[in-house]
């Protein structure tokens, strides 16, 4: 029985564990190596050179401003996102004192904001390149020309390109959110909405004092979320904008630089220094979010 | 008494909350439908424009085709490769998901109800998976595929260019989440049918595939979603392995290559049908399956 049992658990393990230690595990391991060499692919031999990737990291103006751009998506996704998804939620579920059934209509809404969340990010860059097109062929420009007004160069213009990445992220991830924050209003008891709506509570001092307390934690894990998805957006920039990241490097981003550097200038060592900062990013965001976020849980 | 009055001061907190609502309520209507425009025009107007000739795309952006020319879809299809695309995708995500089901529920179910020496020390090292950027591993992950690729017999199967190499990597990343998601599942299952198994004489196996498996199907489906549309989805594995095969290629490499190489010669109407074929199967899965999909996806952000 007991030898049966261990035979077991390893039968069990080994594939699972060989396949994440090949795949996964070695390739982060030898990464942290890799962003201490000089490796350029053509040279056979990889040479340790200690810190000097990371000293021309620090003059490099290009990745200065993709980090520039992952931090302003790090702190404008999840507030655009969460906003967006929590005013909906709360018009859905009438600020939760429909009890589970929501507003009339309310589920034909959860099912069409939700859409584009199933759909691969590099198609939706790839529609949204022809909606933002800067002439009158272009979803968005068409109407504006036929009114009179210029055309915006929603990907042409150095201004503004950044900002049509920044609405294309917000557009398809407000759907999820509103689906889990529906989920969180409706468990939340009606007793509740009901308690404070015979003393005398109004819609938005429900939503501020009921809802919003109550649904803490989930608005927690979408931050979380958010904040990861923020620091990895790459499909959007490379698919969507001219010269992967432009115009003038406006819209690059971490990730873009990365995959640049490593397959198209095959400066592998490089690259992955690139890689150390932007782990250190992520798991310095996880750990101040998981610090700041501790909150006493409400139980209910 | 007190069940008198309660009934009775809730119909009245109702009556007070709908007079208090009611014209509010249209404009919730206004704001959600809204937001209803925004995602569904972009999605219209895509398949407006793929059954439009080139000089009507190149026109006026919200004009109505003057036929509805399929065979824009037809060329997209073949011309551009979309069907062969379309088929490797299928192929990938089929293996893939299967593959991650089945090592992933295995792992999951031996670190969740099994004590031994190093489980904890497992289980951290795949749930940390979860916080790593794929993007440090890229370089690396590459010439790992590259070697795999000399493995005698092999080899041929699972190396760079090969859809074996890639379900491959697409189970090895879609281990963490799935570890983590069902290890927590199987531990809220109870133990009782298990232990009636093994008096009876059951193996570790049987009980693991006859009767935890299907206890634990809830969880099952949910993550298989999560997995069906995360490597549906996946770009940037297939951009980095599979780089010089064309007739390799997965559906998001062929649309993104299609939108980004894409010059004033560009066969722009199957562009557009091009990219409503790759949304249109995922409208039809997502209106028949609606409510798991969303289960599915929300699963981990509820756990």
């Amino acid at each position: 029985m007991n030898h049966g049992r261990t035979r077991f658990v390893a039968g069990f393990l080994v594939i699972p564990v060989a396949l994440y230690v090949i795949y996964v595990i070695a390739p982060y391991a030898q990464a942290f190596y890799i962003a201490f060499t000089d490796w350029r692919g053509v040279n056979a031999s990889p040479r340790l050179v200690g810190l000097e990737n990371f000293q021309r990291l620090a003059a490099d103006n290009v990745f200065w401003k993709a980090i520039g751009h992952n931090l302003i998506l790090l702190v404008l996704m999840p507030i655009l996102t969460l906003g967006i998804a929590l005013f909906f939620a709360f018009l859905l579920n009438a600020g939760g004192r429909g009890g589970t059934g929501g507003i009339w209509g309310s589920k034909f809404y959860r099912v069409v904001f939700f859409f584009p969340q199933v759909l691969a990010v590099a198609v939706v860059a790839a529609l949204f390149q022809q909606v933002f097109r800067p002439d009158r062929s272009g979803m968005l420009n068409g109407p504006l020309i036929a009114l009179g007004f210029e055309p915006i160069g929603f990907l042409s213009s150095t201004g503004v390109a950044f900002w049509s990445i920044l609405a294309v992220l917000v557009w398809q991830a407000v759907g999820f959110y509103v689906v889990l924050f529906s989920a969180g209003i409706s468990s939340i008891p009606r007793d509740l909405f009901e308690a404070a709506a015979i003393d005398g509570a109004g819609g938005i001092q429900l939503f501020w004092r009921v809802t919003l307390p109550l649904l803490w934690d989930t608005i927690q894990v979408g931050w979380v979320y958010l904040g990861i998805a923020a620091l990895d957006v790459f499909a959007v920039v490379w698919v969507m904008t001219a010269e992967h990241g432009g115009p003038d490097h406006s819209t690059t981003v971490m990730a873009a630089e990365i995959y640049r550097t490593a397959f198209q200038y095959f400066k592998f060592g490089y690259a992955s220094a690139m890689g150390v900062v932007l782990f250190f990013f992520t798991i310095g965001f996880a750990t101040l979010a998981l610090r700041l976020s501790r909150r006493e849980r409400i139980e209910f | 008494m007190a069940d008198a009055v309660i009934p009775r001061s809730r119909a009245w907190a109702r009556e007070e909350r709908r007079r208090r609502l009611g014209p509010l309520s249209a404009l919730t209507h206004v704001a959600l439908l809204v937001w209803t425009v925004l995602v569904v025009v972009p999605i219209v107007w895509t398949f407006l424009a793929s059954v439009k000739s080139e000089d009507e795309i190149f026109g006026d952006a919200w004009s109505l085709p003057a036929s509805l020319r399929f065979d824009n879809w037809a060329r997209a299809w073949e011309q551009a490769h979309i069907g062969q695309y379309m088929i490797n995708s299928i192929v990938v995500v089929a293996f893939g998901t299967f593959g991650t089901m089945l090592f992933g529920s295995m792992a999951a179910y031996v670190l969740a109800r099994y004590r031994f020496r190093g489980n904890r020390a497992i289980y951290l090292l795949f749930v940390s998976g979860l916080a790593f950027p794929v993007y440090l591993a890229l370089t690396p992950l590459f010439f790992v595929v590259q070697n795999m690729g000399t493995v005698p017999v092999i080899g041929r199967f699972i190396g760079l260019n090969t859809h074996g190499g890639l379900v491959l990597v697409y189970i090895a990343y879609s281990l963490p989440f799935t570890v983590f998601f069902l290890a927590a599942f199987f531990r809220t299952l109870p133990g009782a049918v298990a232990e009636a198994a093994f008096v009876d004489g059951a193996s570790h196996a049987r009980v693991f595939f006859r009767i935890m498996l299907p206890m634990a199907k809830p969880g099952i489906i949910s993550v298989t979603i999560f997995n069906v549309l995360g490597q549906w989805n996946q770009y940037q594995l297939p951009l980095v392995l599979l780089t010089s095969d064309r007739d390799k290629w997965v559906l998001t490499q062929g649309i993104a290559d299609i939108s980004t190489a894409a010059g004033y010669d560009a066969d722009w109407s199957a562009l557009f049908a091009a990219l409503s074929m790759a949304i249109l199967p995922m409208m039809i899965v997502y209106t028949l399956f609606q409510s798991q999909i969303q289960k599915g996806l929300t699963a981990g952000a509820l756990k």
